[in-house]
């Protein structure tokens, strides 16, 4: 499974990712951005436009299937159980963030291991920092955007600060990664 | 750090001790609630987590506290309670007088929303309130009705974007650090202990809010739970969830009515 977190700036960067990525890939890819509540679904229909996965909200207890993009509700953590379904859950924020990047990064982890592949995109919080080191600690694959290119660079900075090993990596070569990786 | 294999034996060992049934929780949700606690009060190995559990009560206390997520705000989702009003409360009318149940109230934010709402629709001196929920420690706090000025300015957002007719500093006493409710907004409102996992139909009410507690559940729990709900709704009595949460996989789906889609507001027809 592919998990991308991003905030401040990660909108564009996101899109030309998806859009670069081949079209036979259909390894889930669930998404976590910070966004502003109540802008309905006008997120989900702007991705739909650029990838050839489906875009859905991901749902309570839904399990996770091939083809699809799941976007993190507003307002909730997402969580992964052991069995591939979602958990929401509206505990506190976590690093001033709901949904928080490192709730849903180590949740994930926690479950599919080295099946896991993480990217942080451009922010301007520390939101998903350990999460990401924690991907990397069970094995799986993690890929950070150059802060150079990002648009804000302290989400990427701050991952990088805290595990020097992780792959640090404009976006054209995120999708190449991805295209190698997992078609 | 615990992992998903130490949860079972954690859970039966609160079982055992202090019969709560934490069985069918989310165990991804259980988990994260379990490792932050240990995190928080500097337990290290499940060792020192079960010792702790079993030799201080003190300790499963503050565990239960920490796991059951008592997390809310007042008008959480001020759309939901504008639908409420809208969709709602013009049924509740009619009755010469209501019944509400607020199952998993927390810290009473979502009680204390209602009531200045029914308050403000004139119906609050007909309605009776039952707001209860699993946590001692939070029903001891929602009747105290004490709340810290942090969140003062988003509540008094919230309570204007959902349709407050007043101001919201009319329903408080403030001092420099907290507001406190009323006393006339408690009068009508009885906070008690009830579990929805173990405990039966608490009262028949033709309104009951659970919402943002079944998504803690697995959903084997959520039917059962559900079932629960259904059984507490006369005819006609509505059900309202949280804005995720659904009738989707309940066997009870096919006996209610979508009376809001997006707000998840339902109506018991059989
Ligand atoms: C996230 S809060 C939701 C509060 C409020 N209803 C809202 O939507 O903001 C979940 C509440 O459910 C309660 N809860 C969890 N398990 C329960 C059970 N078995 N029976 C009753 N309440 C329970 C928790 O103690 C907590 O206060």
């Amino acid at each position: 499974m592919i998990v991308i977190g991003g905030s401040a700036g990660a909108f564009q960067t996101l899109l030309s990712i998806l859009e670069g990525m081949d079209k036979k890939i259909r390894i889930p890819i669930v998404l976590v951005l910070h966004r502003l509540k109540d802008q309905g679904s006008l997120l989900e229909k702007h991705i739909q436009l650029m990838t050839h996965y489906k875009v859905k909200e991901a749902e309570d207890k839904e399990f996770v299937k091939e083809g699809f993009l799941y976007t993190a509700p507003p307002g909730y953590h997402l969580l992964l159980e052991e069995d591939r379904s979602f958990s929401l859950d509206s505990s506190e924020m976590v690093n001033y963030s709901r949904p928080s990047i490192d709730v849903t990064f180590e949740s994930f982890s926690r479950v599919l291991k080295e099946k896991c592949c993480g990217i942080l995109l451009s922010g301007s919080n520390h939101d998903g920092a350990k999460g990401l080191k924690k991907i990397a600690d069970n094995g799986g694959k993690t890929i950070v955007q150059d802060p150079d290119e990002a648009e804000f660079a302290v989400m990427p900075k701050a991952a990088i600060e805290i595990y020097k090993k992780h792959d640090v990596v404009t976006s054209n070569n995120i999708i190449k990664r991805l295209n190698y990786g997992f078609s | 750090m615990i992992d998903f294999g130490d949860l079972d034996e954690i859970v039966f060992l609160i079982q055992k001790i202090y019969g709560y049934d934490f069985s069918d929780y989310s165990r991804a949700s259980l988990l994260r609630r379990i490792n932050r606690f240990m995190e928080n009060s500097k337990v290290r190995s499940v060792f020192d987590l079960k010792y702790e559990l079993v030799n201080n009560q003190g300790t499963f206390n503050k565990f239960v506290n920490e796991i059951v997520v008592n997390v809310s705000d007042f008008f959480r989702d001020p759309s939901f309670f504008k639908s409420l009003t809208t969709n709602v409360f013009p049924y509740l009318e009619s009755y010469p007088s209501i019944n509400i149940w607020s199952a998993g109230c927390s810290f009473g934010e979502e009680t204390y929303s209602l009531a200045i709402l029914l308050k403000e629709f004139e119906l609050l001196h007909k309605s009776r309130l039952y707001a209860t929920d699993i946590s001692s420690n939070a029903i001891e706090k929602a009747k105290k009705g004490i709340y810290s000025n942090k969140n003062f300015k988003e509540y008094s957002g919230n309570y204007f974007a959902c349709g407050g007719k007043e101001s919201f500093n009319e329903y408080f006493i403030s001092d420099k650090n907290n507001f406190i409710v009323n006393s006339d907004l408690k009068k009508n409102i009885l906070f008690t202990r009830h579990n929805l996992v173990t405990d039966g139909v608490f009262k028949e009410c033709q309104l009951v809010l659970c919402r943002n507690v079944l998504i803690y559940f697995n959903e084997d729990l959520q039917d059962k739970v559900l079932n629960l709900l259904y059984d507490s709704l006369p005819i006609n009595g509505f059900l309202a969830l949280g804005s995720k949460e659904s009738l989707r996989f309940s066997s009870v789906g096919d006996k209610f009515m979508e009376i809001d889609k997006t707000e998840r507001i339902y109506k018991k027809i059989r």
